[in-house]
């Protein structure tokens, strides 16, 4: 075990005011359980899950209430115990509408006892006992973009993955919640880290954590100083988005991953901090995910908070917690600024995918206005990719997608970069991930074509 | 009727939520800042004419501009201060003798024509201050030529003959090959470069447009910009190293031509040109290898048109020749993305 | 003055030997086309919409002469335009029913509520995409024209964050239909007059947090024209729609619609 400093440079990249000192000091705190709760079929990558319960039935907490459906998919637990209200179309935070099974929760929540799976000795339990854990409790990446953890941990047959790499970076303004859990559970983390460690055939090992969080590191350095094999943390510059998949693999370890290629391409499995604390959870206390850390911030909210919060639990409880919003309250934000969701209401709920929820007064709210690009090339210079957002932005505007297809557009991975240093204040994130909308979209619908015409 | 609404509103926008705050007006006015120690430095050499004159191009800029969007019923943009800046340019490409009303008539062109008529700031292809020049210098040829000046002050070193008919260029011009050395004015030549030149060329001795007059504090200026990141130092570089170059080996590779070389990187408009004219976003690649061909481009041009073409200095003409490739070097100079080999 | 004279002599030549050149060039050039071409893009309304399916009128007159369209594609023409084709052609006409598109929303700002003040490009798609929408109906119309802008006639206005389609003006391409993010557009034949002006097919309750003016689906337009047997309305869930086969003709079903989204056609028409 050693400690490192980054050795490798991506291009591009910005750095946006942080204001993480509004709740890095913050310790963990839970929510008291609200009254009702609103859990989403849709907290993942992938195919929603298929509601197994139906309205006025009673469930325990950590029962199912949506079971995976197809491959890229992840089953949803009842974080509470209490009685199905509805199953209704509720709006997420993306915007996007999707069941949710409405939870009104029991008062005594002890009466019900709490369904959990059968703990698991990691040391003694197989490979595949293991990854089945990881596929039965839920869990999913809670970085952001929650992709399915048991499709990363199962590579196929011909790929070896070399390096595990563990996320710890949180580049994103104002998010400190990955901060706290490598603070108050670098133990836990390690557990996670030996399970998969085990599960992916022991591969080298790498923390990453931008240099701006000295006690985290420390904190890390103490949980793993006994731990054998090849283990590193890994000492990333501050730089925003340093928690990008692609740019820390290539921070840690200096392999590039071609464009349109999954990690394990190039032998890494990349990995946040609280997915792996989750995933220490689900084997050792046969918890299923049906909680996390949500930090509440901004100038906007009384007392800033890292929340620990049920899913399902709704903004407004979550803002209710922290004292309650402030005058003057003007956007209201789940996740960092740089790509984090507008919300229109805090009657949105939270999944296994809310890193934060912020709320600024408009101090902190700029305006879009979009005059024209004048060619300065700032967007060159910050986007991480190394794309040319203002071709593509001037070719979207143009209607002309193939045009920003032939740009690289489908490398764009939305950080908002380049909007972020815009001197015409541009959306050309914005345009970036239209163009890639209606990429995808024809895509799909040649797919479909093709399927029909092999049917025929 | 209207549904009671709920909860108060939100601002709705795509992320990112947050931003660094730069914006045009914000470049522009870092460039103007930039051009004040050559507006002093000309002011300090020329007179109050100078300050005629940049006041004259700048109020014909705003007001063309004005009158131009509402004409076209769009959107107000004085306050972008982009129009202040080309009227600045402008004025410092403009001799010290220019009638007023010529650089009212020019100052109108570089706004009307050469910028909104494309659609205004962002969409002009060509440096409006420089197709103004261009245009004036054509049109007026004998006004934009003649660099005699009363207020001119005759400083210590500078010789009678350098500040009272031509520039130091226009000798050069007779002089394009190797040869040089053969003709019979050579040794006044050779007395530029021998003499105080340099020093008075780099400190604000030598003839020529407004904004030519102090190599010095053009540089400071591009080193402001270079500090405040407006600028990169590709096209500046790319453009003074290949006029240096070029001249060296025309002239001979030997100490003689390293002193003309420097005669034709410090004199005419080449510093000005490189830092301020050439780095114009619009009209400029906007990828680093585009930048380096582009400067190379228009340092070669110069070059070209300074030994064989019909005016003693092609600055102007090299930039505005290199700006109508600028789509096209952009084109073939596009990054590849992360990862791809 | 001989200098003119040369001047004129000289040009004069220059100008006769070209057209000499172009003349035989005309002649021995010439592209044998199908003279019908002419003849039937001459009688297409010459809009160049697209809505055949072609690239522009002269490339759908090419294949009606090819035998590769029929007569009655062209969305902008009337009966009388197809009979004329038909004519040139020597086939039959068949009848085309001019088609014309509705915006199915009624939701102005001052009849539906907005959940948030947008800001970003002033787009549909845009807007759409950003926290699902600023509008509280999430069935309904944005107002940010993306459908005004694709029209070739300028057919759609925006009024009070609503499109509204000029009847008169539209030549049923389609162009609106496909480029609406909500897909509330939809070509309904021009001699209707009685339209249901609203796209939510959720429940009363949860409409009316959202729109003055949304359709509850409480059956009663249903009832006013005649029951279920005449069939002038049909069900999405509680949405009533328009059985644009028989399209109800009284307007009194406009003032008994308690929601007030039943509208008639002077709706569209522009005031100006």
């Amino acid at each position: 075990m050693k400690t490192v400093k980054s050795s490798f440079k991506f291009h591009g990249g910005v750095h946006p005011d942080y204001n993480k000192e509004l709740a890095r000091d913050k310790t963990i705190e839970a929510l008291p359980l609200p009254k009702t709760l609103a859990i989403s079929m849709s907290q993942h990558l992938g195919a929603p899950a298929k509601c197994v319960v139906k309205v006025g039935d009673h469930v325990a907490k950590g029962q199912l209430l949506g079971e995976r459906n197809g491959f890229i998919s992840v089953p949803v637990f009842a974080s509470a115990a209490g009685t199905v209200k509805a199953v209704e179309s509720r709006q997420g935070a993306a915007g996007s509408w999707a069941d949710a099974v409405i939870l009104e929760t029991d008062d005594d929540q002890s009466a019900t006892p709490t369904v959990t799976l059968p703990p698991l000795d990691w040391k003694t339990a197989s490979k595949e006992e293991l990854l089945a854990r990881v596929d039965a409790a839920g869990i999913c990446g809670m970085g952001g973009a929650g992709f399915p953890t048991v499709v990363k941990l199962s590579p196929p047959p011909d790929k070896h993955c070399e390096y595990l790499i563990l996320n710890g970076a949180e580049c994103e303004p104002y998010l400190t919640a990955d901060y706290r859990m490598m603070l108050e559970h670098a133990d836990k983390i390690r557990t996670g880290v030996e399970i998969m460690r085990k599960v992916l055939n022991g591969p080298a090992v790498r923390i990453a954590v931008e240099a701006n969080k000295p006690e985290a590191i420390a904190a890390l350095e103490k949980a793993f100083a006994d731990i054998d094999g090849n283990v590193e943390i890994v000492i990333l510059p501050v730089l925003y988005p340093q928690g990008s998949e692609k740019h820390q693999i290539y921070a840690t370890v200096g392999r590039l991953v071609p464009p349109g290629a999954l990690p394990i391409s190039v032998g890494c499995v990349v990995e946040n901090v609280g997915t792996v604390a989750a995933i220490a959870d689900a084997v050792v206390e046969g918890k299923p995910l049906v909680e996390r850390v949500t930090t509440v911030s901004g100038d906007g909210i009384a007392e800033p908070k890292n929340v620990l919060a049920p899913t399902g639990t709704t903004y407004a409880d979550l803002a209710a917690f922290c004292g309650g919003e402030k005058e003057g309250v003007r956007k209201v934000i789940s996740g960092g600024t740089m790509m984090g969701f507008n919300v229109p209401h805090l009657n949105i709920a939270t999944t296994k995918t809310t890193s934060g929820l912020l709320f600024l007064t408009a101090k902190k709210v700029f305006q879009y206005s979009s005059s024209p690009c004048i060619n300065c090339g700032r967007c060159l210079r910050a986007c991480p990719m190394q794309l040319n957002p203002a071709a593509i932005s001037k070719a979207v505007e143009a209607d002309d997608i193939s045009d920003a297809e032939a740009n690289g557009v489908m490398n764009c991975i939305e950080c908002g970069a380049c909007t972020f240093g815009c001197p015409a204040y541009r959306s050309l994130t914005h345009l970036c991930r239209r163009a890639k909308n209606s990429i995808r979209a024809r895509q799909a619908a040649e797919k479909a074509k093709a399927a029909a015409a092999a049917k025929k | 009727m209207l549904p009671k609404q709920t909860s108060e509103r939100y601002i709705l926008s795509s992320s990112p939520h947050t931003h660094a705050k730069s914006s045009v007006s914000g470049i522009m006015l870092d460039v103007i800042i930039a051009l004040l120690p050559a507006l002093c430095c000309s002011a300090y050499f020329f007179g109050w004419r100078t300050l005629l004159i940049t006041a004259t191009c700048v109020v014909t800029c705003l007001v063309v501009e004005g009158a131009c969007r509402l004409a076209m019923k769009r959107e107000n943009t004085l306050g972008d201060l982009s129009a202040v800046l080309t009227g600045l340019l402008l004025a410092l490409n403009l001799p010290p003798t220019i009638p007023l009303w010529m650089a009212i008539v020019g100052s109108a062109f570089a706004i009307g024509i050469a910028k909104q008529v494309f659609g205004g700031l962002g969409y002009n292809p060509f440096n409006p201050a420089l197709a103004a020049r261009a245009f004036m210098l054509v049109s007026f040829s004998e006004a934009m030529t003649v660099w005699s000046n009363s207020s001119w002050k005759i400083a210590a070193g500078a010789t009678v003959d350098a500040t009272t008919t031509a520039t130091p260029l226009s000798y050069l011009k007779t002089f394009a090959t190797a040869a040089w050395d053969k003709a019979p004015a050579a040794d006044k030549v050779l007395n530029f470069a021998n003499g105080d030149f340099i020093q008075s060329a780099f400190l604000g001795n030598v003839n020529g447009s407004l904004g030519e007059v102090s190599a010095l504090a053009l540089l400071l200026g591009a080193g402001y910009l270079l500090f405040r990141r407006v600028i990169t130092w590709h096209i500046p570089v790319s453009f003074i190293a290949t006029v240096v170059l070029f001249a060296f080996v025309n002239y001979g590779m030997d100490l003689n031509a390293l002193k003309l070389a420097e005669v034709h990187t410090f004199s005419g408009g080449v510093i000005l040109g490189a830092c301020f004219m050439a780095t114009d976003y619009v009209t400029s690649p906007v990828t680093t290898k585009g930048k380096l061909i582009f400067g190379c481009g228009c340092g070669l041009l110069t070059m070209l048109i300074r030994l064989h073409g019909a005016f003693p200095e092609g600055v102007s003409f090299a930039i505005l020749i290199m700006n109508a490739f600028t789509p096209l070097i952009s084109r073939f100079t596009q990054p590849k993305p992360f990862g791809a080999k | 003055m001989s200098g003119i004279l040369v001047a004129v002599l000289v040009i004069a030549a220059i100008g006769a030997v070209a057209a000499l050149a172009l003349a035989i060039a005309d002649k021995y050039l010439a592209v044998q086309e199908d003279p019908r071409i002419g003849l039937v893009t001459g009688a297409l309304p010459g809009a160049n919409c697209g809505g055949c399916g072609f690239a522009g009128c002269g490339d759908y007159a090419r294949a009606l002469v090819a035998g590769t369209a029929a007569p009655g594609g062209c969305t902008a023409a009337d009966d009388k335009v197809s009979a004329e084709i038909a004519k040139i052609l020597g086939v039959e006409a068949s009848a085309t029913e001019r088609r014309v598109a509705l915006v199915k929303c009624c939701g102005t700002r001052s009849e539906a509520i907005r959940v948030g003040d947008y800001n970003g490009i002033c787009d549909c798609a845009s807007a759409a995409a950003t926290a699902g929408g600023d509008k509280g109906c999430r069935f309904g119309c944005l107002g940010y024209g993306a459908c005004a802008n694709v029209c070739p006639k300028h057919a759609i206005r925006v009024e009070d964050g609503l499109a509204i389609v000029d009847k008169r003006l539209c030549i049923g391409c389609g162009k609106c239909v496909s480029v609406c993010p909500r897909k509330l557009i939809e070509l309904v034949p021009a001699k209707a007059t009685i339209h249901v002006l609203c796209n939510n097919p959720l429940r009363g309750p949860e409409v009316n947090k959202v729109c003055g003016v949304g359709c509850m689906g409480c059956h009663l337009c249903e009832k006013n024209s005649g029951g279920k047997e005449a069939g002038h309305f049909t069900f999405d869930r509680f949405l009533a729609k328009i059985n644009y086969e028989n399209p109800p003709t009284d307007s009194m079903l406009v003032d008994k619609c308690p929601r007030k989204c039943i509208r008639e056609d002077a709706h569209f028409e522009t005031g100006h």
